[in-house]
């Protein structure tokens, strides 16, 4: 993830609406992945992400005056893009049941984490990571859409949880919860698959090497 | 205080973002250094959070930047911002 910095965006919002128009490009440019990342979470289909992301980047430069800096601008910009996720899932007509507004932080769900596990070792090998990449994918693509969305923010863009929360509209307290939750289904989702990545060693059960 | 597993569990994505108070994190710590299955799933679970911000497990389709500001300039010419 690319620093914010407050001041640079600031300085280029008042230069761009000034007519240095030119300058959008580098005041979007640090928020692209996150857009991307939040849309392809929503849409779940990268064609899509991608159309909805430069549309957000439109909408974000067309309504660049109304931005009062009372919030971070990446935080303005990805609500900008979830609104535009949103709205084309409804347009879609295939929103699921599960919400994604009100979300259910209820008490339920078996959050047990996979506790058999060798894999302690991070996997290093180049060749790994595209296979790695589409593990991980598939993982969070199975959670229900209210972890997804915060799990991204927060571990793939590395948000912190304030600003996760202003993104997605919802109290800290909602985000650290589903974190929490989001992270145990992934590692009991992921461990025993991804023990194969680790280095050969004598497992700590004694378990394969 | 002696904590049991599940207690560690419910603590340990607040404890990978060190958002856990000092005491607790004592305990935690304390119950780590003897439970074996404890410290694989907090070492699980934290390869897991490490693997997800990794930039080069996570990227962007190729060319979505050079797509994204080319069509940013089309619209750049089209409108202004006011």
């Amino acid at each position: 993830m690319k620093t914010p910095d407050p001041e640079f965006e600031a300085e280029c919002i008042r230069r761009i609406l000034a007519g240095e128009r030119h300058l959008f490009h580098e005041l979007i440019h640090p928020s692209e992945r996150a857009i991307y990342f939040l849309l392809l979470s929503l849409l779940r289909n990268d064609a899509e992400a991608e159309d909805a992301a430069q549309e957000t980047a439109i909408k974000v430069y067309l309504n660049l005056k109304n931005f009062r800096g009372d919030s971070q601008f990446r935080t303005w910009v990805l609500s900008i893009a979830r609104n535009e996720g949103l709205g084309r899932l409804r347009k879609q007509g295939t929103r699921r049941e599960e919400s994604l507004d009100a979300g259910t932080d209820e008490q339920t769900g078996d959050y047990t984490p996979a506790i058999l596990t060798s894999w302690r070792e991070i996997p290093s090998e180049a060749l790994e990571r595209k296979e790695l990449g589409a593990l991980l994918r598939e993982a969070i693509d199975a959670l229900p859409e209210i972890y997804r969305n915060v799990v991204l923010l927060r571990d793939i863009e590395e948000m912190d949880i304030r600003e996760t929360a202003g993104a997605l509209g919802i109290t800290e307290g909602a985000v650290k919860v589903r974190l929490h939750r989001a992270r145990a289904l992934l590692q009991r989702n992921l461990t025993p698959r991804l023990k194969g990545f680790a280095p050969k060693r004598r497992g700590l059960f004694g378990g394969r090497a | 205080m002696r904590i049991d597993c599940k207690h560690v569990w419910e603590h340990i994505s607040a404890y990978i973002d060190g958002e856990v108070d000092a005491a607790l994190r004592a305990d935690i710590d304390r119950h780590l250094e003897t439970c074996e299955i404890c410290s694989a799933v907090l070492d699980s679970t934290r390869n897991v959070v490490v693997l997800m911000a990794d930039e080069r497990v996570f990227e962007l389709p190729a060319g979505f930047s050079e797509r994204l500001h080319a069509r940013l300039d089309r619209e750049l010419e089209l409108a202004g911002p006011s």
